[in-house]
């Protein structure tokens, strides 16, 4: 049996100490040893995007990172976006626009969608597109999830 | 899907890495993961212990010096597609590496864990192959460069000794009359490439004085195209000069004596027929007769 990993994440701006296996991925961490399971497990294979996470900063793919790999990072996962249960535009816009149907997907597109915008405060519906490229709705509810996108842009710029 | 266990050990520098490299040999090297972590977790890599290098800084970033820009191993595809001094002096490094996978896949990849994978399906292989790129390998006694035409050997497999490791990757600039491109066939889900082809020309007005050529993706290494590049040299570009020269595409093939792949995706003979076609976009794309 291997060694366990000492290992330290902040997770939503709260810092949370475990030891954990080397193979343990961050998505398991995160749902299984934190109990954030907001954040789902897809196509498993770095495909499908449901598991996108914000680490130190940047959108991963958080079933393609062992947890040992973020040990001194911080995460943000769709738990953390809201504060004092004041939505973010982004979670709004969704919410308007009818940007989620079953829901499997939408932390996912809800943490890209918000690093989109953080990158391009004003993008086209192809650069949305483009930008949510690593992620897929099966119900395939696309066109709303772009309108929730460029609504949450529009709010950003005052719109 | 559960990787095999493994032990891990957090590199503090490049010399710790290498040590623990040449201590262990049944041990890998992790950056990224993104090549490695889905090979463990469908159990086709097993590796007894994981080195992480992830942490190392000097193995990071960019600098331009001279005609030269260095890339450090670790520097993710992202942060090349998104750098200002890439964009200006080498802007098919920036526009491939924006071309890699999906953003959240960009932000975590590293060119040098791409380069030391060796997936024929990369992107950067074909691409680094006709720029003529060189990476820094650090080893026990040293370091020493190899051009990554001759680093990547065959299908996940490089001309890295056990002990060694992928520093930085090193690539020219563009001089000012020279043109740069690369078109893919992208495979619909995971945007590798099924067939891809680099093109380099210098120009002098609407003569191309030389060029290089490579293709990928559906050989197990990049082939570079002499017949091809010698076609080229000296002719004016046109539509009919460039079907011309990329027409030879299949002597370089036949001449490189690499199988070709064919999979449930794509047959070899199909991806044989559209090879040409991705070279030809590349130079027309290059002198500004097709546009992305």
């Amino acid at each position: 049996m291997p060694n366990k990993v000492p290992i330290t994440i902040n997770v939503n701006g709260r810092s949370h100490s475990a030891e954990v296996e080397p193979r343990t991925l961050l998505v398991h961490f995160l749902r299984e040893t934190l109990n954030l399971t907001g954040t789902k497990i897809g196509c498993d294979t770095s495909q499908c995007g449901a598991c996108v996470v914000k680490l130190n900063g940047v959108t991963v793919k958080s079933c393609t990172a062992f947890a040992v790999q973020a040990d001194g990072a911080e995460v943000v996962t769709i738990e953390g976006l809201a504060q004092n249960g004041n939505l973010t535009a982004v979670q709004e816009a969704f919410w308007n626009n009818h940007g989620l149907q079953c829901g499997y997907c939408t932390a996912g597109m809800i943490i890209s969608v918000t690093e989109i915008i953080e990158r391009n405060p004003n993008p086209s519906p192809e650069e949305v597109r483009a930008g949510l490229e690593g992620n897929m709705c099966r119900c395939t509810g696309y066109n709303n999830i772009v309108k929730a996108a460029l609504a949450a842009a529009a709010a950003g710029q005052g719109g | 899907m559960f990787a095999a266990e493994f032990e891990y050990r957090k590199a503090g520098s490049i010399a710790e890495a290498v040590q623990l490299l040449a201590d262990n040999p049944d041990a890998k090297l992790l950056a990224g993961g993104h090549s490695l972590i889905p090979l463990m977790r469908f159990r086709l890599a097993r590796p007894e212990l994981l080195i992480d290098i992830g942490g190392i800084a000097n193995l990071r970033g960019i600098t331009v010096s001279g005609d030269t820009i260095n890339i450090g191993a670790l520097t993710t595809h992202a942060e090349i597609a998104a750098s200002a001094e890439v964009q200006q002096a080498n802007g098919l490094l920036a526009e491939a590496a924006g071309g890699i996978g999906d953003p959240a896949v960009r932000n975590r990849g590293t060119i040098g864990g791409n380069l030391a994978h060796a997936d024929p399906a990369s992107d950067w292989a074909t691409v680094l192959t006709a720029l003529g790129a060189t990476v820094s390998a650090q080893g026990p006694s040293g370091s020493r460069t190899i051009a990554v035409a001759d680093l990547i050997e065959d299908a996940f497999a490089t001309a890295l000794a056990e002990n060694e490791l992928i520093a930085t990757v090193s690539v020219p600039t563009l001089a000012a009359n020279q043109r740069a491109e690369y078109a893919k066939m992208a495979h619909p889900a995971s945007f590798y490439a099924v067939v891809g082809g680099a093109v380099v020309v210098t120009m002098d007005g609407d003569r191309c004085t030389a060029a290089s050529v490579a293709v990928g993706g559906l050989t197990p290494r990049p082939v570079k195209a002499p017949s091809v590049e010698q076609a080229l040299a000296g002719t004016t570009l046109t539509m009919d000069s460039i079907a011309d020269a990329t027409a030879r595409l299949s002597d370089d093939l036949s001449a490189a004596g690499v199988d070709i792949i064919g999979d449930v995706y794509a047959s070899a003979d199909f991806r044989a027929s559209v090879a040409p076609v991705e070279v030809k976009h590349a130079l027309l794309h290059a002198i500004g007769l097709a546009h992305h």
